[in-house]
């Protein structure tokens, strides 16, 4: 649970007509090459995945849930619903709690999708403990985060919408931890904008939201300013 | 590997066989099955009145061909595997023909080599409403809007094909598979007995009955 809470921020939202997932990418050198080493993963063509702890935990989760999606499509010839697919990964995670030999995972996922039954969003904890969310996060910015998505009206919000929010809420997570650089990484999944499919966002939308996030930011830092003064 | 090796004398010294007529037809209100009630060892019948509609799960059923303890077996797994699989969906939802069919196909195919299983895999479901997949021998599916399959099938392509209309009546419908089987029966020396049937609609399952002097009138 250490490794998680001290993590980058990774958050989802579950908008009406899918679900948007992203993190921030701490920049650790100035050697890495923007744009490379991405983090959010795809376990089925409509199922994506974004995870705060030790990535190579992460790696191996999502590796297991590709072969339980697989695995279920080569039976049934349907994709794997996605609360189908949280129970198997549910019970996965839980095994590795339950022997001397192994470790629990160092990792929160959160998982979201869009399947027969519409879009779903969850988070599944070390303990193999799995909850349904509307808007989800986790690392270290979990805090600031949730309460910033606990002001969305999940009703009404769209996936369009959301990337630009996910894109604030991230910048707004940073804020404690502003010494250090971070790269953005947004991906969507909705019936409307890609299809069903989990993709990343357009290049000119990720450009777009980041800039939102910017505006938002310095309308903030004016308000503060507007109130000093009137004290 | 030159090509596809088809066993003629497929079934052991003794081994019962369906020697069979059956059908599924969707119509206007899902899907009804029929099917010939003959069971075979050789030429001795074994069962005058078999049942090879079999249900696989609340309305989806199938009509078994070829060997009797392979599509007997197969049904049964599959019967399992939806259990496994009804379990797991959520409240109130129920699998759909096509998973059942699809399930059928896995264990056909994977198991060509020892199995002799011609079977139709028919169901109403909340969403594709009724539906026919049929898998023959090799272990392919195709779904129809109405399939045959069985020894006595070859003397009705046909009249089916003539005779079949999209979207039937309940009664139109039944009518066309009693005649269908019938003449089925009458030519085929492995298909007789009774004419059963499966009605899967919205509102469950009925099931019918009709004896020779009815159907052969």
């Amino acid at each position: 649970m250490k490794a998680v809470e001290n993590g980058s921020t990774s958050i989802g939202i579950k908008a009406k007509d899918g679900v948007v997932l992203a993190v921030e990418k701490i920049v650790n050198s100035k050697l890495l090459v923007p744009g490379k080493n991405k983090r959010i993963q795809t376990i089925d063509r409509h199922i994506g995945v974004a995870y705060s702890g030790l990535l190579p935990d992460g790696r191996h989760f999502v590796n297991r849930g590709r072969d339980e999606a697989s695995t279920y499509s080569n039976m049934y010839k349907e994709p794997v619903s996605i609360p189908h697919l949280m129970d198997r990964l549910g019970l996965y995670v839980q095994n590795y709690t339950c022997y001397n030999s192994v470790r629990p995972f160092g990792v929160v996922s959160i998982v979201g999708g869009v399947d027969a039954n519409g879009p779903h969003l969850y988070m599944i904890e070390p303990s193999g403990t799995y909850w349904g969310y509307t808007g989800a996060a986790t690392g270290k910015g979990r805090q600031t985060a949730k309460s910033e998505l606990e002001k969305l009206n999940f009703e009404e919000l769209t996936v369009r919408e959301a990337v630009k929010h996910a894109a604030r809420i991230i910048r707004q997570a940073h804020e404690d931890n502003k010494d250090k650089d971070y790269e953005l990484e947004i991906t969507w999944c909705s019936l409307e904008e890609t299809g069903g499919q989990h993709q990343f966002v357009p290049e000119d939308l990720l450009q777009e939201a980041i800039k939102f996030a910017q505006e938002e930011d310095d309308e903030d830092d004016e308000d503060e300013e507007d109130t000093e003064m009137a004290t | 590997m030159n090509g596809i090796s088809v066993d003629i004398n497929h079934l052991k010294k003794g081994e019962v066989s369906l020697g069979t007529s059956i059908m599924a037809v969707t119509y206007k209100d899902g899907v009804i099955l029929g099917a010939d009630s003959r069971t075979t060892t050789g030429t001795y019948i074994a069962n005058r009145v078999t049942d090879k509609l079999t249900q696989i799960h609340d309305t989806i059923y199938c009509c078994r061909s070829g060997s009797a303890a392979d599509t007997q077996a197969v049904a049964d797994i599959v019967k399992y595997y939806l259990q496994m699989h009804a379990s797991q969906l959520p409240p109130g939802e129920t699998p759909t023909t096509k998973v059942a069919a699809s399930v059928f196909q896995e264990i056909c195919y994977t198991n060509k080599d020892g199995l002799t299983a011609g079977i139709i895999c028919a169901g109403y479901d909340k969403k594709n409403k009724g539906s026919v997949y049929s898998i023959p021998i090799g272990g392919s599916i195709h779904q129809q809007e109405y399939a045959i399959a069985g020894s006595g099938s070859t003397f009705i392509y046909g009249w089916c094909d003539k005779n079949y209309k999209r979207d039937m009546e309940r009664d139109e419908c039944i009518t066309f598979i009693k005649t269908a089987l019938s003449e089925a029966i009458k030519w085929d020396g492995s298909s007789g007995g009774v004419v059963r049937m499966v009605l899967l609609t919205e509102k469950g399952v009925e099931r019918l009955i009709f004896y020779p002097d009815e159907y052969q009138a």
